[in-house]
């Protein structure tokens, strides 16, 4: 039971990591009918963005001999920050790679997110050299016991702030007009716009709002593993991306849900099994869930092709 | 602004109309001419080419049309150029101009004689000349294989993503169990090996089984493509994309878990058996079959199946069946690639077969072109050349690639040749006034 509880609470940490990108990848499905490719990127972006954040607040601290700020003031600062920061990385990708390309086939959309990821990932390489970055260490580690489960305060913080931003982005969409614009968007994509409701301004809120997420669960990997390298934002890009495609696509729930839920399988296989099996069985629950769900979670099925 | 506007089109037009007079004189010219043209500078090169650079001033021959020269040492760049003028540019173009009414002749009469006898006749001219100009140096004879091999995989998912109008992210998988396949095959039948223990049939008798094996591994490929097509083809939409993603993983995941071919540590030792003959063999063969199955009345219900399914259903299209077998043709042929990859690179690993790649034959189909058997090649081999090229600029490489494919979706979003029908007959006949084709009805 312990083993299991411990269990658990990893995976809670794992899979909010998952589920605050996954969140991303499935609004701008929601609004624009595109998959983002270059999410997992801006959520690289996102933790360096955070990074160099909190070392210039911990230099601009000592140097000005102010009284030292607790720990968590400034990593609150630094979520904050930095989330501001990559939104407008964020609408910068939609306005370079997206907004040309509206009337485009789908497939082009996404040929040139993917590449905008490439050079977020060269760019990156180059500017900074091949040697890997280590995340500041903002709040001491305390580890607490309770009943055999050992949880530490960051493993705690990070959930608590994760469901935090999920509660914000979930009122946020619902008691909004903006939010409102974007739910009425994902309704219907052609007909809204002639409402007077301005698509390209609702595409890069979207974008945005995706990307500050992202750069949160940037951050909140960065504590938790304070290693950072270019090509972090890969392979936990694209397994969000399957998280938001199992949560049902456009839904916000199902992207949080099906993100903790990868987290789960993920940490609960390679506690089991050999860690080498982890994605071999997960994804294999993955396409069992997707042949009995094929619109996952939440999704509603898409009766025609929308737009290609 | 209007003055500034009327001034620029009317550069772009005086630029347009001194290429179109540039282009007058050649425009007789068959591919026939062509084709000698390009044999008789690369045997120049090949007899020639190292005393001219090193007259130039050059160390040696320029292994890429001298961009890698020019981009490592920019003070050879005028050498450089003369050297492409003096060897390829000037003798083709004088060849191809100056033969022009023997050469039309020549195709006319070969054309009439029988078309397949024309087709093979370029096709080997084709050949001589890649080959004679692979020969110089391995580099070259390397990155040709590579090329063709993407040119095959670039083309199978044309199938997919162009003319039926999905959206796949499996065929990485396809080409490492096709890798896979057919490394076992051979390594198991044909090689002394560490893993597989001895050989059960003579080495000899190898090189002819190659087919054989390539086969294998492509029916395993097209069996993987089989546990996807089962669940998929139900709904439409974007389903494809995410469970042949799964695909993709699973069968990484996969392979560096099977201990018997070496797990993550890849799998070496094939024997050198994928040579440019073969590969370019295999290519051609995949073109001819690709252009002849997406030109049948399976690849117009394919197209119809795309524009409209529901329309498609009505007019009598079994639109499940049509799909899988589609898709299984394209893993079939991305399993052969893969196949011809690893014995070219004669060692595999499943490393290779991840993301990176997915993103590279993404980029060179949708770079080329959808729905175009000419627009896959010619992605592939743009692709191929150009990252090649711009190898001396290392890291940068990988902002100017993106950069221009960046461009090139915004500028022309359905890729470079989008929707052409590939008609080689209309290659290859004679280009003068009096010889047009009466109705000349073959394809290919």
């Amino acid at each position: 039971m312990e083993f299991f509880l411990q269990n658990v609470v990893n995976a809670l940490q794992w899979g909010s990591f998952y589920a605050l990108i996954a969140l991303g990848y499935s609004m701008v499905y929601g609004v624009l009918l595109l998959f983002n490719f270059a999410h997992g990127d801006i959520f690289m972006v996102g933790a360096y963005v955070g990074f160099f954040v909190a070392t210039g607040l911990l230099l601009l601290v000592s140097s000005l001999g102010l009284v030292s700020m607790p720990g968590w003031v400034v990593l609150v600062l630094v979520i904050l920050v930095a989330m501001f920061i990559t939104a407008f990385v964020g609408v910068a990708v939609e306005r370079i790679g997206y907004r040309p390309l509206r009337q485009a086939p789908r497939a082009s959309a996404a040929i040139t997110g993917l590449m905008i990821g490439i050079i977020f990932e060269t760019g990156n390489l180059a500017l900074l050299g091949a040697r890997r970055l280590s995340f500041p260490e903002l709040i001491e580690t305390t580890t607490y016991t309770i009943g055999g489960v050992t949880v530490t305060n960051k493993r705690i913080m990070i959930v608590a702030v994760s469901l935090l931003l999920m509660f914000a982005l979930h009122q946020f969409v619902q008691r909004t007009k903006w939010g409102m614009a974007m739910r009425a968007m994902a309704y219907d994509f052609a007909v809204v716009p002639l409402m007077g409701v301005p698509l390209n301004s609702i595409a890069a809120l979207t974008f945005g709002l995706g990307s500050a997420l992202a750069a949160a669960a940037g951050i909140l990997f960065g504590v938790a593993y304070p290693v950072l390298s270019p090509y972090m934002g890969i392979v936990v890009g694209w397994k969000a991306f399957v998280a938001a495609i199992l949560g049902g696509r456009g839904s916000i729930l199902g992207a949080a849900l099906a993100g903790f839920l990868l987290g789960f399988i993920e940490i609960f296989v390679a506690t089991i099994f050999p860690s080498t099996l982890r994605d071999l069985i997960a994804f294999s629950i993955i396409l069992l869930i997707l042949v009995f769900r094929p619109h996952g979670f939440f999704g509603e099925a898409h009766t025609s092709r929308l737009r290609l | 602004m209007t003055a500034i506007n009327s001034k620029l089109s009317t550069g772009k037009k005086d630029v347009s109309l001194f290429l179109q007079k540039l282009w007058e004189p050649f425009s007789v010219s068959p591919m026939l001419g062509w084709l000698i043209g390009v044999l008789i500078a690369v045997l120049l090169e090949y007899t020639v080419g190292l005393y001219v650079a090193r007259m130039l001033g050059l160390p040696k021959i320029p292994v890429l049309f001298g961009v890698l020269i020019m981009l490592e040492t920019p003070i050879l760049f005028p050498s450089a150029v003369l050297y492409v003028l003096i060897i390829f540019i000037i003798p083709i173009a004088l060849i191809a101009r100056f033969t022009a009414p023997l050469t039309n002749t020549l195709a006319g009469k070969l054309i009439d004689v029988q078309p397949w006898l024309a087709v093979l006749v370029h096709l080997g001219l084709f050949y001589a000349a890649l080959h004679l100009w692979a020969e110089i140096n391995d580099y070259r004879v390397l990155v040709v294989r590579l090329t063709l091999i993407s040119i095959i995989l670039t083309l199978s998912l044309n199938v997919v993503n162009g003319y039926m109008g999905e959206f796949s992210c499996s065929h990485p998988g396809f080409m490492a169990l096709g890798a896979y396949g057919a490394s076992v095959f051979t390594l198991f039948l044909f090689v002394d090996d560490r893993t597989f223990g001895e050989a059960l049939l003579p080495a000899q008798l190898g090189f002819l089984m190659f087919p054989l094996g390539l086969v294998f591994g492509g029916a395993i490929a097209a069996l993987g493509a089989l546990i996807i097509a089962i669940p998929s083809f139900r709904t439409r939409g974007d389903y494809l994309a995410i469970i042949s993603l799964a695909f993709m993983f699973i069968v990484k995941s996969l392979i560096e878990n099977l201990e018997f071919v070496g797990g993550p540590r890849g799998l070496g030792g094939q024997p050198d058996w994928a040579n440019l003959p073969t590969v370019f063999a295999w290519t051609v063969i995949c073109i001819w079959v690709t252009n002849n199955f997406v030109k049948s009345t399976f690849g117009k219900a394919l197209n119809a199946v795309r524009d409209d399914e529901v329309a498609a259903d009505a007019m009598t299209v079994n639109t499940r069946q049509t799909k899988m077998v589609a898709f299984l043709f394209a893993a079939f042929w991305a399993g052969v690639a893969g196949g011809l990859f690893a014995h070219v690179l004669r060692y595999v690993n499943p490393g290779s077969f991840g993301l990176q790649k997915l993103a590279e034959i993404l980029a060179m189909l949708y770079f080329g072109g959808l729905n175009s058997v000419v627009g896959s090649i010619v992605g592939a081999v743009s692709f191929n050349l150009v990252s090649e090229a711009l190898r001396p600029l290392e890291i940068l490489k990988w902002i100017i690639i993106p950069v221009i494919f960046i461009l090139v979706m915004i500028f022309r979003p359905t890729g470079l040749i989008a929707f052409t029908e590939l008609n080689v007959i209309n290659i290859i006949r004679p280009k003068n006034k009096a010889a047009v084709p009466q109705n000349v009805e073959v394809s290919q």
